[in-house]
């Protein structure tokens, strides 16, 4: 048995091998998922309510049980034995398998519907056309790509979700964040949009047609919410539209501010939001997996602020497009647009050199500094510049270029289909605009923080393992200091793993709380503040 | 410059590095034969439990050492010759010093048992002993049994690593309830239950009386002293406590006792030779200290200290309130201040326990009973706020305050039930008093006036 190498990486074994209820929870499973697949490849179901029940109960049901065997006689406490010694959590093939699996669906998913089913017009093949009678239970419209999509995100959400429920049952605030995003995947992101479009040419909307709308989902995550097609569609419907076309602008410049400041941004990010949703249940099993190397995190905070500029320009390239010239017709004219955003971005952009500068990293500065120049010399570009171009592109080659690169490949292809590659949140840490623009906030004004527990830490990294987004908890929390990070998207699951009690997540006052100093009580109190003499 | 050498890399060696070059541009040397890289001792369980890699337990990315010019030498010190002021490695390198910082830690006690030397018999302390327990443990067709002798924080780790792989566990404790030398007997009590609970085969008022070999030199078997069972395993793990690793010191000048013997300022007999952490025995306890604390905060503490001495701040060792923490299989332990079990305690050291009806909780508070001044808690389940306690102890807050303000010492995550209104309502019953909690405040809490 001489299998040791210098690096140390043990070749243990799981610490236990699959039990028979999980061998048979697995066949369960995949038989519900081979439906799906042979729907995939036509084959004609005879009646399809019944097979997508089945296929989808059968999906619930081998998860659940699966889960079931391997928490239910266990002692309520931290579940992560032979985390590392399994290939589908290390990286191991099984890792590899599924990710290529995932990065194929939604490659599939995102530029080949057709091999889904997708007709374009006439009847739905394939597995969509399996999923036409729940779309015709909810909505009364016959199912797409991404209905299908939303259908199985959910079941995700919520199959894993109790698997995560079992996993944290003795931690109450693991089990109430997770039935929280449950809840909102369940309702606001299923089941409210697709009953909405009952409304559809109803006289409550003066006859006119909602956008599919989740509430939750919010600019600039939900970064079309103010294209053109989507304003006409609000505006066109009654006084119903005209609200939700007001509750989109107030969600990201009223309540996520003051949400935020109270609770830190993970009052979205891990409660509410879908994509950490998913993250927080399908995606448990790869939170280890995130690279917590001073390297990637000066990458992540370039790429993710760099996508914050991209889809501002963006949107106040495609919203300029629609907008007209004439002051007499509407009040809101290309240029009074474009001077409301440029006043705006000053604003933040003053307000956080003018007070928070002394928080922000040399390089962060930098940045800010560079990326506010470019925005207004593109935003005073349109006032030297003929019709059509804003910021040089064409708003159109904006559009397409961020849903492409954005909204697919990233959020999709690598955010979700590289789970078990990268680990779960490498869309909220590197790409999500929304997670970046709260994480400002939260850096430099909310109440909330993680507090370490004055010198209880022993340094032993279960924290900056399982931070999912790619935190170094530890190096915070050896030195006695708070943990205030811009990503933290509050999960809470290093406080949960801690073995010592080190770490707690509130919300207290501003003052102290980011306390650089080197805090470790037991030592001697002046030596205390001799130490922390700079 | 001055070069100073550090011999070992653990908490207390890193640490003390560390701070010098926070202070100096002094030249620093770290030595260790153990690893390559400063890793957490504390966390090598969860590298066989399969939480985390080996690479997850180094609190610094391994550029770190180079950045900060702190040069680390992987070999084995034999000698320290104080007279040149050179230290002598296994394979005949000589370092010569300028300081000497000796923070060499602990290795496991064996008390001369019969055949404590075979194959498959083996302490848990370095990373060396992780990997033989990998050989020796792999699973449980290789380990069919294993026997862990002594009950203490060690013993009850191996017996949890060991069960993540399904190995059956004896555990032989020779006092008659786990611990009880540090834990007042109703904590130890419920920890019996939680050993018991996870399947460990705990046998208490158990001690060691021999180690059996087979025909090859392995283990074959365990004799208990007390009844004269055999108990047959593959593997014994002896952790029945740490003593000083300095056998390399003994024909220095250097005075040594169980450890290398300081004075407040971390000083041994020679000059310029300081010793830290573990392995450093005061000449006299500090408090309620023991001469030799074999705790991580300890180290680490010493380490903050010694930096200062060595840049030219001369400074004594002058820890604070005691604290320290560990995890029962589930179940978290803290402390802060003093709580004696009832065989040490002094008559006037009074005790009020609480334990949840049905869940493993329970905390244990000891007050003076003259003075009614608080003296420590022992908590177990319910995570406490090191800040506030320290303060109270400093303050020295009298038991009926910190009755009444334990919502303030609550750590637990948020929405996690609190029970601090029955543990004052038995406290009230209990003591004759009435005493009404407090709510929790931010303001108390931060210290916002």
């Amino acid at each position: 048995m001489n299998t040791i190498d210098k690096s140390m990486a043990l070749t243990g074994q799981p610490p236990q091998n699959l039990t028979l209820g999980q061998k048979l929870a697995t066949l369960l499973g995949i038989s519900g998922l081979g439906i799906l697949l042979l729907a995939v490849f036509n084959v004609s179901f005879p009646n399809k309510g019944l097979w997508l029940s089945i296929s989808l109960a059968a999906i619930i049901l081998g998860t659940l049980w699966f889960s079931w065997e391997a928490y239910a006689n266990k002692i309520p406490g931290i579940k992560n034995d032979g985390v590392w010694f399994k290939s589908i959590s290390s990286r191991g093939l099984w890792g590899w398998v599924a990710g290529l699996a995932l990065t194929g669906f939604y490659i599939v998913l995102y530029f080949y519907p057709e091999y889904l089913g997708l007709t374009g017009d006439g009847d739905n093949k394939g597995v969509i056309a399996l999923f036409d009678p729940l779309s015709k239970l909810l909505s009364g419209n016959a199912a797409s790509q991404w209905f299908v999509y939303g259908t199985l995100y959910t079941v995700a959400i919520l199959a894993f979700g109790i698997k995560f429920l079992w996993k944290y049952r003795h931690n109450r605030y693991e089990r109430l964040r997770t039935m929280s995003v449950m809840f909102f995947q369940m309702a606001f992101a299923f089941l409210i949009p697709e009953l909405m479009a009952r409304l559809n040419g109803h006289k409550i909307l003066n006859g006119g047609s909602l956008p599919y709308y989740d509430l939750k989902n919010i600019w600039p995550l939900n970064y079309y919410n103010f294209e053109g097609y989507r304003i006409k569609a609000f505006l066109s419907s009654g006084n119903i539209g005209f609200a939700l076309l007001v509750f989109g602008i107030v969600s990201i410049f009223v309540i996520t501010p003051i949400l935020t400041y109270k609770y830190g941004k993970r009052w979205y990010c891990s409660w509410v939001c879908g994509c950490g949703g998913l993250a927080e249940t399908a995606g448990d099993s790869f939170r280890q997996l995130s690279d917590k190397s001073l390297k990637a995190w000066k990458i992540e905070r370039w790429v993710v602020h760099s996508v914050v500029v991209f889809v501002t320009l963006m949107t106040t390239a495609v919203i300029y497009s629609y907008l007209g010239n004439d002051t007499s017709k509407y009040w809101l004219t290309k240029s009074t647009f474009l001077i409301g955003v440029g006043i705006l971005l000053t604003l933040i952009f003053g307000w956080i050199m003018l007070f928070k500068r002394k928080q922000l990293q040399k390089d962060a500065q930098y940045g800010a500094i560079g990326y506010f120049v470019i925005i207004m010399a593109l935003i005073g570009f349109h006032f030297f510049s003929g019709e059509g171009y804003v910021f040089l592109f064409k708003s159109e080659t904006l559009r397409k270029t961020y849903s492409f690169l954005i909204g697919s490949i990233f959020s999709g292809v690598i955010g979700t289909g590289f789970y078990p590659i990268f680990g779960s949140r490498v869309w909220c840490r590197f790409g999500c605009p929304m997670a970046a623009i709260m994480g400002v906030q939260q850096k430099l004004f909310s109440r909330f923080r993680i507090t370490t527990n004055g010198g209880q830490c022993i340094s032993c990294g279960n924290c900056s393992t399982y931070c999912e987004m790619g935190i170094d908890v530890r190096s915070y929390a050896q030195k006695g200091e708070n943990i205030v990070r811009a990503s933290c998207v509050g999960c809470g699951i290093c406080s949960a793993v801690c073995p010592r009690g080190v770490l707690k997540l509130e919300n207290g006052p501003l003052e102290g709380r980011i306390d650089s100093n080197q805090v470790l009580l037991g030592n001697d109190v002046d030596l205390m503040s001799l130490v922390n003499q700079k | 410059m001055e070069h100073i050498v550090i011999i070992g890399n653990g908490i207390a060696g890193v640490t003390t590095a560390r701070h010098i070059r926070k202070l100096s541009n002094k030249k620093i040397t770290l030595i260790s034969a153990e690893s390559e890289y400063f890793f957490s001792r504390t966390a090598l369980m969860y590298v066989y439990m399969g939480h985390m890699k080996f690479e997850h337990t180094q609190p610094y990315e391994n550029w770190f050492w180079k950045k900060n010019n702190i040069q680390l030498v992987k070999g084995y010190v034999n000698q320290v010759n104080p007279e040149e002021k050179v230290v002598t490695l296994s394979d005949s390198t000589s370092i010569s010093y300028d300081k000497l910082v000796i923070a060499t830690g602990s290795k496991p006690n064996k008390f001369g048992w019969p055949g404590q030397d075979l194959d498959g018999v083996q302490g848990l302390y370095s990373k060396q002993d992780l990997e033989l327990l990998e050989q020796n443990a792999p699973n449980n067709k290789v380990c069919k049994r294993a026997v862990i002798v002594g009950g203490g924080l060690i013993g009850i780790e191996l017996a949890e690593m060991l069960r993540t792989r399904n190995i059956p566990v004896t555990f032989l404790v020779r006092e008659s309830s786990f611990w009880n030398g540090i834990l007042p007997s109703g904590e130890s009590q419920m920890i019996n239950e939680h050993i018991m609970e996870h399947h460990i085969d705990l046998r208490l008022n158990a001690s060691l009386q021999e180690i059996k070999p087979d025909e090859n030199g392995r283990v074959k078997s365990v004799v208990i002293a007390e009844t004269g069972e055999e108990i047959v395993c593959n593997l014994v793990g002896l952790t029945a406590g740490v003593t000083p690793n300095i056998d390399f010191l003994k024909d220095s000048d250097i005075e040594l006792g169980r450890g290398v013997k300081v004075n407040r300022f971390l000083e041994t007999n020679v000059k310029d030779i300081y010793a830290i952490g573990d392995c450093a025995e005061q000449h006299e306890a500090i408090g309620n200290r023991r001469p030799i604390e074999a705790v991580w905060y300890t180290g680490r503490m010493m380490g903050e200290t010694l930096a200062q001495t060595l840049c030219g701040n001369p400074t004594e060792y002058r820890p604070g309130h005691w604290f320290n923490s560990a995890k029962f299989l589930d179940i978290e332990y803290q402390t802060y201040g003093w709580v004696f079990p009832e065989k040490t305690k002094m008559d006037n050291e009074m005790h009020f326990h609480w334990r949840h009806p049905h869940k493993k909780l329970c905390i244990t508070i000891a007050f003076d009973q003259s003075t009614q001044i608080f003296l420590g808690i022992n908590t177990f389940g319910i995570r406490m706020r090191h800040e506030i306690f320290d303060r109270w102890l400093t303050e020295k807050r009298s038991i009926d305050h910190v009755m009444a303000h334990m919502a303030d010492a609550n750590f637990d995550p948020e929405f996690y039930r609190t029970f601090e209104s029955e543990i004052v309502s038995k406290f009230n019953v209990q003591f004759g008093k009435n005493i009404q909690t407090q709510k929790k405040s931010l303001k108390r809490i931060f210290h916002i006036a």
